[in-house]
């Protein structure tokens, strides 16, 4: 061809009970590549987003929570299955996040396709592994069991904007949370393109929303929000972690304060999903049967 | 029904459990470094019987300073106790279980004497508990490669212990062993009004030969709590308490690198269907929130009735609850024992108050109080709505809020609407149904035909802003390993 055909940009946009809005706040703000070329306009999230997204992701935790956990393992794999198939999108957004090489970003692409199978795998397998019958000196069944936490703020990682960020949220929800996401603010492009492969791989929408913007304007009213039962502060620096902790501590959410990773793609182990699981442990009585036929 | 006043069949000769096995000093230092000791500013405070009001002991008062020789003295220990194999901890943590075996009766009577709550209840609960509780996690101390934690699981370090005094010996030992079973050392701090038995612990340690520093005992309020927590050497924070006070202590330590355990205030649901055994119901709705005169976090203060069955159980809770004995705790016969404080028994009879003055319907069995200490009737709310503060606020005393319900749906709902989510209870007689309501119940512990059973080998915690962390069992090693 003579000459180069224009391409159609995409209008990136939020991931809010699975749909995709704008911010409510109409506002966006430039985002660029590690060389400062513009790259899109990314939503620009306000306090109110956060807001939506939380009575979002609390509608969605019901049935989510419930699902059971074959089929929570048979979705995150379904993720991984879209991911392979728009292999090729995610390397160039990586690429131009990170400012990595292709084949640097595609190992990490590729490491995110298989994270979401590593977790795909865990979903019923975490309750084997943390919960279990306790031999209580009586005449009872005493079951301890894991149970998802309920709505977790996650604020995704700011370097490693896409393996990392599924790092942070698979976990989340493989166990039966709903997460509210903050994306990585300086490379939010990767996050919201995941978005799209959400919305199609049977994740109910809600369970997984995502916000764009400044991390401390969005992540504050998440910390200090009342129906938000936990919080990851992995995308928070040093002094933005202890405010949050703060605000955190009103409704004793449960709080991930960021660890240092050097790697993220290193196999991760199952502090990421026990950070957010209760566990409930019911007493059921047992012992000899009686003439009525139970024993208590 | 009708609802006339029940008379005890039979009178009672008083059975009082002698005093003379303990033997209570008139003063107490604090237990630092394997030393008794005096408060730096040389503070002291009273402890009192809260059934006579009788002065039992003086008791040195832990300032700032105190707390800092507490922490650095564990700080000093750390290295040796955390080195040794585990072997050798768990045969000090056997030792401390069985010297509390041999002297559980005169720590019974002294937590009786220091607490209020009847001898029935520290000899027949909380004494074989804290044994039972020591046994357990000695056993763990040379098997934490297996618990799942990792291969080289490590201790964190010093660990500041703030407890509460509705079950000081047994919330020592849900603090202690796991603590030093996986090697850390601590600093603990009993409540103010109960500090005795922790101090008698300190007796135990000694006996058992158990290296200096590796607990401390630093008696004093709530000063001392949050010097203890404040420190910047303590590497990790458990308190059990109230709520407020452990919103507080998240607040102190956020942004440092403490590992933090809350076990907090609740307002349990106990939820009974209309085909639940009712005799054996009433049994566990007397335990669920008479036990220890209501002064239990996980207490059942909440009762939700299926309509239908609503005046059929009311009646019968109320004849039982006219055979219950309030009065001596030392009394064998003794079901209600006396409230631990001044200040306890003033914001249960406010909130009772509140609650009649919000319209619902206030009834006690017919109870003749002591003359001297600190007393309060077992009362029943009926006519209690969700809006109602009764209903909401942890009273942490012996009232009962009574509410109904008419589907499994609006249980579940009535049971989770609250901040809390520390206990339930479920009584019905239909399995599939016990199954499919705890599944619901947003609580950490759910008792389904029985209530406020304990067992060191069953975690406890809760849901929401009843706090996080599970004490006891697997689940316990957790808060004081370095994962």
């Amino acid at each position: 061809m003579s000459d180069a055909r224009l391409s159609v940009f995409k209008t990136y946009k939020l991931y809010v009970g699975g749909k995709f809005p704008r911010s409510e706040s109409g506002r966006v703000y430039e985002v660029t590549d590690t060389k400062g070329t513009w790259l899109a306009n990314a939503p620009l999230s306000s306090r109110k987003d956060a807001r939506d997204a939380v009575v979002a992701a609390r509608k969605a935790f019901g049935g989510w929570s419930g699902a059971t956990a074959y089929n929570r393992g048979q979705i995150l794999y379904r993720v991984a299955e879209m991911l392979e198939g728009r292999r090729g999108q995610f390397v160039r957004e990586v690429a131009d996040a990170e400012g990595l090489s292709k084949s640097k970003a595609a190992e990490q692409v590729d490491a995110t396709i298989d994270r979401w199978v590593w977790y795909a795998g865990w979903t019923d397998k975490i309750a084997q592994v943390t919960g279990g019958g306790n031999p209580v000196a009586g005449p009872f069944f005493n079951l301890s069991s894991p149970e998802p936490t309920g709505v977790v703020a996650v604020l995704a990682p700011q370097e490693s904007s896409f393996l990392g960020l599924v790092s942070v949220v698979a976990p989340v929800i493989a166990t039966g949370n709903t997460a509210v996401v903050v994306a990585s603010e300086r490379s939010p492009l990767p996050a919201l393109s995941l978005a799209e492969v959400l919305a199609t791989s049977d994740l109910p929408g809600g369970v997984v929303n995502i916000l764009s913007g400044r991390t401390a304007e969005i992540a504050a009213p998440l910390a200090a929000h009342q129906d938000v039962n936990a919080i990851d502060l992995a995308g928070a620096d040093e002094e933005l972690a202890k405010e949050l902790e703060i605000a955190a501590a009103d409704n004793l959410k449960r709080v991930l304060r960021p660890q240092p990773v050097d790697d993220w793609t290193a196999t991760p182990g199952i502090e990421r999903m026990t950070a957010f699981l209760e566990t409930k442990t019911v007493w059921h009585p047992t012992g000899s049967l009686g003439a009525s036929g139970s024993s208590y | 029904m009708t609802t006339e006043k029940q008379t005890p069949v039979f009178e009672y000769a008083p059975a009082p459990e002698s005093r003379a096995v303990v033997d209570i000093a008139p003063s107490y230092g604090l237990f630092i470094d394997g030393e008794f000791t005096e408060a730096a500013d040389g503070k002291v405070f009273k402890t009192v019987s809260p059934s006579t009001e009788e002065v039992l002991s003086e008791v040195a008062e832990a300032g700032e300073a105190d707390v800092d020789r507490a922490v650095r003295a564990a700080r000093k220990a750390f290295e040796k106790w955390s080195a040794l194999p585990g072997s050798e901890r768990a045969k000090y943590l056997f030792r401390i279980a069985r010297i509390i075996q041999e002297r559980s009766r005169e720590l019974a009577v002294l937590e009786t004497l220091d607490n209020g709550k009847p001898i029935k209840e520290t000899r027949d609960a909380d004494l074989p508990l804290v044994a039972a509780h020591f046994f357990y996690y000695a056993g763990w101390a040379d098997k934490l490669e297996h618990a799942g934690f990792g291969a080289h699981p490590r201790p964190l370090g010093v660990a500041g212990q703030v407890i509460p005094w509705n079950f000081p010996l047994l919330m020592l030992a849900w603090k202690i062993a796991p603590a030093l079973a996986t090697g850390n050392t601590v600093v603990l701090k009993p409540a103010e009004t109960t500090p005795l038995s922790a101090l008698f612990f300190a007796d135990i340690c000694r006996q058992a030969g158990l290296p200096r520093g590796v607990v401390n005992i630093v008696t004093g309020d709530g000063r001392a709590g949050a010097a203890l927590v404040a420190h910047p050497d303590v590497d990790k924070v458990a308190f059990t308490g109230s709520t407020a006070v452990g919103k507080e202590i998240a607040r102190t330590v956020a942004g440092t690198r403490k590992k933090l355990t809350l076990e907090l205030g609740g307002k349990g649901a106990n939820i009974v269907f209309d085909d639940a055994p009712i005799d054996q119901a009433v049994e566990g709705i007397v335990s669920g929130i008479f036990f220890n005169q209501g002064q239990v976090c996980c207490a059942g203060s909440r009762l939700l009735v299926q309509e239908s069955v609503h005046d059929e159980l009311l009646d019968a809770l109320k004849r039982r609850l006219s055979t219950l004995r309030l009065g001596d705790p030392l009394d064998k016969n003794t079901d209600i024992g006396a409230i631990n404080s001044a200040e306890q028994l003033a914001r249960i009879t406010a909130l009772a108050d509140q609650g009649e003055a919000e319209g619902a319907e206030r009834w006690s069995p017919a109870c003749e109080l002591p003359q001297h200490g600190y007393w309060f009737a077992p009362t029943l709310f009926t006519n209690v709505t969700q809006a109602h503060t009764i209903a909401r606020d942890e009273i942490f005393g012996p009232v009962l809020s009574v509410l109904t319900f008419r589907t499994p749906d609006e249980a579940v709902a009535k049971a989770n609407n609250t901040p809390y989510g520390l206990s339930a209870g479920i009584w019905t007689e239909k399995g599939s149904r016990i199954l499919a309501v705890a599944n619901r119940l947003r609580a950490g512990v759910v008792w389904s035909n029985t209530f406020n059973k304990f067992d060191p080998t069953s975690p406890f915690g809760g849901y929401k802003e009843s706090g996080f962390g599970r004490e006891g069992g697997r689940h316990g090693l957790e808060a004081y390993l370095d994962v």
